[in-house]
């Protein structure tokens, strides 16, 4: 199911015109945030199909720099968030990408850098102020963002799917989606957890320190 | 969910003695784990945004951010409130509270997505004006929008919300049903009528084009909101009287998948057809781009 509950379909609220390309931009953009897991220093955001022709009218522009910023979708905010990334030090490039094929109308690309670290997500605006996120880091693994999402990055080796899912358990905390995605066998992998809860610091510090973990994320656009 | 289709809905409902909203507070609490209370108090909450957006758009200066539209709603409003209207009193009063919540959306005010922003009028529109008519409770309405929010939850896995997907008919037309399948149950119908209200409206709306003006929700989602309302009202009414939507409503959100699928992306909230194309569209659209660029050089 697309939309998985009755707070898919009533809400959320958020400042206009458009969910899908305000509120779900919003949600992308703070996907991206989070998964950099601090302020972006620098930004490039790639519009495709109905995103592009619109995103001015729509403030799908504002909308994205706005998640980057880590605004929620009702923040009042929005409308001033280039004056906002300005004040805070964030520089951005935003264009429309080359037509072709592209997994649904409302999809865009965004790179995220700061101190050396980069980012980039891949998602689209389902309608409503859903998202759907294809891809995290150049992974295929995606999360819906209607739950609370762990991201982590880590190395592509035997055990460490089963620590991590050995210490979420052991947390309390159930989870209710799970991918595992890797660029080639024994190179960088994500796994990414959703859950029903928000992970606590304790567990995000456990998982932290397993072997061959580099980076944990949280992602709650919820 | 124990349901995906409308039908599953009427059954369960029937089978259970339950209410189309009872079944999704019921549903909503298996799927996430939380407690009914929190559940309904959210809901709630959401409620009281829709209130104020009403509230907003009758009483403020509501222009958008292109400067194209606003002020219908009170101008509406003015006229329902003493000139007679045609379609009588109180849906006058539906379509004024539509269009001024539709009005806030534009100027980038809060609004409750209901299922989209670009139909966020049609909800509040019905709501709001039959809690005045009938003096209903809060709490009334918001178990109301747990039934809105099933409609709109089997219609958005099984077809379209969006208008970038499936267009006006997807946005607009998928708001209607849901509120006159909600209003049926606010009403005291039956679940089984709440259904049928939902096939007539969406048959109504069925290819419907996403086709604003300027790439804006202004022109001409602001003023179908306000008539989206009048029609939700009506399909309501249609299946209290006993209408019944022959094609079933399941097979009329098929219809609109299938609909939406074939249109083109002109047609599909890209600005590249409809409306947005017409010789005063294109005109609108180049002033708004000479503005906006003009803006961009002066600040």
């Amino acid at each position: 199911m697309r939309f998985k509950h009755v707070f898919s379909i009533i809400g959320p609220v958020m400042v206009g015109p458009s969910s899908s390309h305000t509120a779900g931009a919003v949600r992308i953009g703070r996907v991206a945030r989070q998964l950099l897991g601090r302020q972006p220093e620098e930004a490039e955001i790639t519009l495709y199909g109905s995103f592009a022709e619109t995103y001015s009218g729509h403030g799908t522009d504002l909308a994205l720099v706005g998640g980057l910023l880590d605004f929620d979708a009702d923040d009042e905010r929005i409308p001033e968030a280039f004056a906002e990334a300005e004040r805070l030090g964030l520089r951005f490039i935003l264009k429309p990408g080359s037509a072709g094929t592209m997994p649904h109308p409302n999809f865009a690309k965004i790179t995220a850098r700061a101190g050396g670290l980069e980012v980039s997500v891949q998602g689209a605006s389902i309608g409503g102020g859903n998202i759907e996120i294809y891809s995290l880091n150049g992974f295929d693994t995606g999360c819906s963002g209607c739950y609370p999402t762990i991201a982590i990055s880590h190395e592509d080796r035997v055990g460490v799917l089963a620590s991590i899912t050995g210490t979420v358990s052991r947390s309390g905390l159930n989870i209710g989606f799970m991918k595992l995605s890797r660029k080639e066998r024994s190179g960088a992998a994500m796994t990414v957890v959703e859950s029903d809860r928000r992970p606590d610091g304790e567990l995000l510090e456990a998982l932290r320190q397993l072997p061959h973990v580099e980076k944990v994320s949280v992602i709650d656009v919820t | 969910m124990r349901f995906r289709t409308l039908n599953d809905i009427a059954e369960i409902c029937r089978e259970e003695s339950l209410t189309i909203s009872e079944l999704m507070i019921l549903e909503q609490e298996k799927e996430t784990g939380q407690p009914k209370e929190e559940i309904v108090a959210r809901m709630a909450g959401y409620y009281r945004v829709m209130k104020e957006a009403v509230r907003k758009g009758l009483e403020t200066e509501t222009k958008s951010r292109s400067g194209l539209v606003g002020g219908d709603g009170r101008k509406v409003n003015e006229y329902a409130s003493v000139r007679e209207p045609s379609v009588g009193d109180w849906a006058g009063k539906a379509m004024a509270y539509a269009l001024s919540v539709s009005e806030v959306n534009a100027s980038m005010g809060r609004i409750v997505a209901t299922p989209t922003a670009g139909s966020c009028g049609i909800v509040p529109g019905v709501f709001v004006s039959s809690q005045e008519r009938f003096g209903w409770v809060d709490g009334k309405l918001v178990q109301g929008l747990f039934s809105a929010g099933a409609i709109g939850y089997v219609i958005a896995n099984n077809s379209f919300i969006s208008g970038a997907e499936g267009g006006c008919q997807a946005e607009v037309g998928s708001a209607i049903g849901m509120a006159a399948g909600a209003l049926v149950e606010l009403r005291g119908g039956t679940p089984e009528q709440a259904v049928h209200a939902v096939g007539l409206a969406l048959k109504n709306t069925l290819g419907l084009i996403c086709d604003p003006v300027a790439g804006l929700v202004e022109v001409p989602c602001i003023v179908r909101n306000g008539l989206g309302a009048v029609n939700a009202l009506a399909a309501a009414d249609m299946a209290m009287a006993g209408v019944r939507s022959v094609i079933p409503s399941d097979e009329v959100i098929g219809v609109m998948l299938e609909i939406g699928a074939k249109m083109p992306s002109e047609h599909r909230e890209t600005a590249l057809g409809g409306l947005a194309q017409s010789p005063t569209g294109r005109k609108l659209t180049e002033r708004i781009k000479a503005a906006k660029s003009s803006e961009r050089t002066s600040g």
